[in-house]
């Protein structure tokens, strides 16, 4: 048998960043279907998607779609610093652009949490 | 079973549609946020869409990027947290790129053009 | 200072646990010391490694208290909590006893690496010129201090999750290789560090970098690996 880590050896940031990035990763691609399954009602006609679009202006629907928002500023942020980190120049795991990932995400989302409320 | 050489072109397949998801993404959010304003409405948001061929490209371009994007990280996770290995792993990968790039163009189609 | 540790050491061999021991606080100890005078003095059953005991061989990494470190070089002070502490041998490796792990695979995927050095001059030739200011050399010498202890391995994940995967050792070593210009096996060492088990797995969750206790950073030189392997997959050299 062979011993594997728990937690303790994964708490540090880089590792946290990964989790992050492949969860949300997971997150959106469960929710990439279902969006275009949503936009394609455009087809059937405007009043097909607004009834769609009516149907998910419940606070449920409305806290999903600000945390996919979410999820898709950390995804992305998160992957242009694994960019940076296989094909610029070294310079260590970036932890600058951890932090710069959950500050985009922040303001991304609450920008997108304001926009909803006004 | 891909071999080695395949699995290092996924590799940099993924990297390559990632760069260009990143200028996509943020113009989405960007878009998203200014949408949302006061409220989603079909009728706004056809009327920014129909006939626009700068949308059609740009999310054309997105769809495209994500069917090409997110298959092999599925495929990363499947075998590493799941421990499915072999054939049922690039089929399934497959089936499911197909599936976004389907969907995803009828979706601009549906917006722009229906 | 606690007058007693309350040490939990790992027994067995495909099945085991942890047994508690008491152990006497020192004012200076290293966790080392610690596995040794359990085994002198309460169990002498307790198999493990270690050989220098002054950190340069690599021999006595162990999982401690979560971590995979070399147990000569760790302080007591330094990782225990409370008065506690947690030993066990190093993760991803069978364990052959207590905290002895096999380190075949280790070994063996270094190898498969193409981790040796294979030249095309001999004796008659003359000196090779490698010009130490050169980006590959700095690279390379960024590298070769690893003694293969096996903590990056142990501490890497997608070693847990992929049983082929090379791990941070060997593709470090790879990479210390690929920028030694005077090798000739430049371009099987490629083919063999490509795909899944090779640098295309690591997703740079950085454990290797952070716990190697020679400050080596393998995600460097994997990212390395995986421009190149990018470009030689892109002209058809692979």
């Amino acid at each position: 048998m062979t011993r594997i880590n728990d937690f303790r050896a994964r708490n540090h940031p880089a590792y946290w960043a990964f989790v992050v990035h492949r969860v949300s990763g997971l997150a959106l691609a469960a929710f990439l279907p279902v969006h275009f399954w949503a936009m394609g009602l455009a087809i059937q006609g405007e009043v097909a998607l607004d009834g769609f679009l009516r149907f998910t202006d419940q606070a449920l629907f409305k806290f999903g779609e600000w945390g996919l928002v979410l999820l898709l500023a950390l995804h992305m942020m998160g992957g242009v610093r694994i960019l940076l980190v296989e094909f610029g120049p070294w310079s260590g795991l970036r932890k600058n652009w951890i932090a710069g990932t959950l500050g985009f995400g922040i303001a991304t989302s609450l920008a997108f949490a304001l926009a909803l409320i006004s | 079973m891909t071999s080695s050489r395949t699995q290092a072109k996924l590799w940099y397949w993924q990297r390559a549609s990632a760069m260009v998801m990143a200028v996509c993404v943020l113009g989405h959010l960007a878009v998203m946020i200014y949408a949302v304003r006061g409220g989603l409405s079909a009728a706004e948001i056809l009327g920014r869409t129909h006939g626009s061929r700068l949308f059609a490209s740009l999310y054309t371009l997105l769809v495209l990027a994500c069917a090409v994007h997110v298959p092999i990280g599925l495929v990363a996770i499947a075998e590493e947290w799941a421990g499915w290995r072999g054939s049922k792993v690039t089929i399934g990968a497959g089936l499911f790129s197909a599936l976004i790039a389907i969907m995803g163009l009828r979706a601009v189609y549906g917006v722009v053009a229906a | 200072m606690t007058k007693n540790l309350k040490v939990k050491i790992w027994r067995g061999g495909k099945e085991g646990g942890f047994a508690t021991f008491d152990v006497p606080r020192q004012e200076n100890q290293t966790v080392l010391d610690v596995v040794t005078y359990v085994q002198r003095n309460l169990d002498p059953l307790l198999a493990y490694r270690f050989a220098c005991r002054v950190g340069m061989c690599g021999s006595c990494a162990m999982t401690v208290n979560g971590f995979a470190r070399w147990t000569c070089r760790t302080n007591v002070s330094k990782v225990e909590k409370d008065g506690r502490l947690e030993i066990a041998p190093l993760s991803h490796l069978p364990i052959i006893k207590d905290l002895v792990t096999d380190m075949r695979e280790f070994f063996d995927k270094g190898a498969r690496a193409k981790g040796q050095f294979k030249g095309k001059q001999n004796r008659q030739d003359e000196f090779a010129r490698v010009d130490p200011k050169s980006k590959e050399r700095i690279a390379a010498n960024a590298g070769i201090e690893c003694i293969g202890c096996g903590v990056c391995y142990a501490s890497c994940d997608v070693v847990g999750w992929r049983p082929e995967y090379l791990g941070p050792a060997a593709l470090n070593r790879a990479w210390t290789l690929v920028n030694d210009v005077r090798d000739i096996q430049q371009t099987e060492r490629l083919k063999v560090v490509a795909g899944d088990a090779g640098c295309n797995s690591c997703h740079s969750l950085g454990s290797c970098s952070e716990r190697c206790p020679k400050q080596i950073e393998p995600t460097a030189g994997i990212a390395g690996l995986k421009m190149l392997v990018a470009m030689a997959a892109l002209r058809g050299e692979i």
